[in-house]
């Protein structure tokens, strides 16, 4: 670290390469929303997807990242298989979208937009103008463990809580965790059962009845 | 490395040419690999069939074998079907090798030698090599052939079938280390080979065997290899390609084979500690002197390749000795056998931990420390390498 007199021709790596994930991901999601072809859709949402993961990795999440990878572009790259390709009449599937479908897509999301830029806004550390002191920050160091542990119906965060009212309560988000889980799954059932009643109908329309589903 | 080429270079070229110095390595790595796996597994199938396999090439051996294939992949015509989504078709085997490729920045090869240090690298190299399939899927769809089609279909099912199982097995040694952090994992089954996890308990020795099927399916080699069925879809899912594109996804399958091999070496196989602990015998470690750790290491990291390397020959053992398994028996295997064993395994092996923390036998303490170990073996086991 003797060549820190430097410094004004020195590349920011951290910097180049979040502005190369995010560019990524940002003109992938535009090319999601841009191309008319299923399987180029899921394509750059996956590109998309996997460039939200490097910024993860960037920051220094390398769980979130990792699960970021296993759980939306895996989860991706199964609905692009099992949802895509094994239900598509044809090759080369081209969805064309209507006037109202833009319409509606955009004012929601552009909602959307609006309320993270707002929130992105107000996070105090980012803007220019009223700095937080360094120190402080680098103290504060905030981590996902006790979010994950009252997931799993830990509330490590109560333990030091000094008044006995606020402190009960400890059993978590355990609970609601559970229900979501479940209710997942009431939707993943109920999405295989109308793929399946429909192939049934189409089944006995074309003459076969005996034989319900047997692929 | 980063840090001492900080001394002569600026700091943000430094941490470039350090970063390109690692990828260049761990590309080589997997080309050498794939070149040498491919003259291996010539010779190999050769001497299974009673044959001599290639002989001529570059002499004795036919070493040059696999030189001489590239060149004729590289002169090939680079053909396209003409229905063939372009894009979607050009880019599948470079995404397929790039996931391959990139399980190798997590793995580590010796103590402290690793691309980047991770302390879930585990889980990381589960969800890369999860991603090959993507490359797959799209090498099946952009063609536009029905035999692509069904060959990435079938892969696709099987893949994601087998990762169940997979992800189970390589839970069991995570849980008995009580870390995902490869390095510390390699480090705890230091000593003799007893202390390696594929001897610590039953569970973890039925834990191997089930992870490495699971391994030869999701990197779909014989008897799981409906994918490329070549009586069937003429060659799944690389029907269309040829020349360049066609060596790159070659690459990218011998790459994940060295990858899966890598893993288990670490996980069961005690990593880059031999079977006998000659190299701390001879105080070849840290402890005494950097020229002293990096001669220990360059051993370990010879030690953990030649484990990988059994890995890998066994696969091709397999390939030409067992016949292809059909769809519904790929499937049974995964759903009947693969994940009950799988989930015994880990329950086993969590009721073992609990009853015998300690070890069965008093064969030097596990978790790493050798019998006659000093304080600083216990302490180097969950260090912070900085490499």
């Amino acid at each position: 670290m003797n060549n820190l007199g430097d410094e004004a021709a020195m590349i920011n790596w951290h910097s180049f390469f979040f502005l190369l994930m995010a560019s990524i991901s940002a003109v992938a999601a535009v090319a999601v929303v841009l191309s008319a072809n299923v399987v180029r859709m899921a394509f750059y949402l996956i590109i998309s997807l996997g460039g939200v993961a490097g910024l993860f990795f960037l920051a220094g999440a390398d769980f979130v990242g990792t699960m970021q990878l296993v759980i939306y572009v895996g989860g991706t790259l199964v609905l692009l298989v099992f949802g895509v390709m094994l239900t598509a009449r044809g090759p080369f599937v081209t969805m064309r979208t209507s006037g109202g479908h833009w319409v509606l897509a955009v004012a929601v999301g552009g909602a959307l937009l609006v309320v993270l830029l707002q929130a992105a806004v107000r996070v105090g550390v980012w803007q220019e103008g009223r700095r937080v002191e360094p120190s402080l920050t680098a103290k504060a160091e905030k981590t996902a463990t006790p979010l994950g542990l009252g997931l799993l119906g830990v509330r490590v965060d109560k333990l030091d809580e000094q008044r006995a009212v606020l402190r009960q309560g400890m059993s978590g988000y355990l609970l609601p965790f559970e229900i979501i889980s479940v209710h997942l799954l009431v939707v993943l059932v109920g999405a295989a059962y109308l793929a399946r009643a429909k192939r049934r109908r189409r089944e006995a329309a074309g003459g076969g009845e005996q034989r319900d589903g047997g692929s | 490395m980063a840090e001492v080429l900080a001394l002569y270079l600026p700091v943000w070229l430094a941490h470039a040419v350090a970063a390109l110095v690692k990828a260049g390595i761990l590309l080589a790595l997997v080309a050498t690999a794939a070149a040498a796996f491919t003259w291996l597994e010539r010779k190999v199938s050769a001497r299974i069939q009673d044959r001599l396999g290639p002989t001529r090439v570059g002499g004795r051996f036919g070493w040059l074998q696999s030189p001489a294939d590239g060149l004729k992949l590289l002169a090939k015509e680079d053909t396209m079907p003409a229905a063939a989504d372009a894009l979607l078709f050009k880019l599948a085997p470079y995404i397929s090798f790039c996931a391959s490729f990139s399980v190798f920045l997590a793995l580590p090869f010796a103590n402290g030698w690793v691309a980047q240090h991770l302390n879930v690298a585990a889980f990381f190299v589960l969800a890369i090599a999860g991603l090959e399939i993507f490359g797959v899927i799209l090498a099946g769809y952009a063609p536009g052939s029905k035999w692509s089609l069904f060959g990435a279909m079938r892969e696709a099912a099987q893949v994601v079938s087998y990762e169940v199982p997979l992800g189970l097995c390589v839970v069991v040694p995570v849980m008995v280390a009580g870390t995902m952090d490869l390095m510390a994992i390699g480090n705890m089954q230091r000593g003799m080979f007893w202390n390696w996890f594929i001897f610590h308990d039953p569970f973890t020795f039925l834990a191997f065997w089930v992870y490495f099927t699971c391994a030869v399916a999701s990197v779909n080699r014989a008897p799981f290899d409906l994918a490329e069925a070549e009586s069937e879809l003429v060659a799944g899912f690389h029907t269309e390609y040829s020349g360049f594109r066609w060596s790159v996804f070659f690459m990218a399958e011998y790459g994940s084979m060295t990858a899966v091999s890598c893993l288990a070496a670490i996980l069961f196989l005690g990593g880059w500690n031999g079977p006998i602990p000659i190299v701390h015998w001879l105080g070849l470690t840290p402890d005494n002197g950097a020229l002293a750790g990096w001669i220990g290491n360059l051993l370990g990291a010879c030690n953990f390749l030649l484990k990988a390397f059994f890995g890998v020959v066994a696969m091709m053992w397999a390939r030409w000795t067992l016949p292809r398994l059909r769809i519904d028996q790929v499937m049974a295997t995964c759903l009947k056998y693969c994940i009950p064993l799988a989930a015994a395994a880990f329950l086993g092996a969590m009721v073992w931990t609990v009853l015998f923390p300690g070890g069965l036998l008093p064969l030097g303490s596990p978790l790493g420390v050798v019998a006659e170990g000093s304080p600083s073996v216990i302490h180097s086991a969950d260090e912070q390498p900085g490499g």
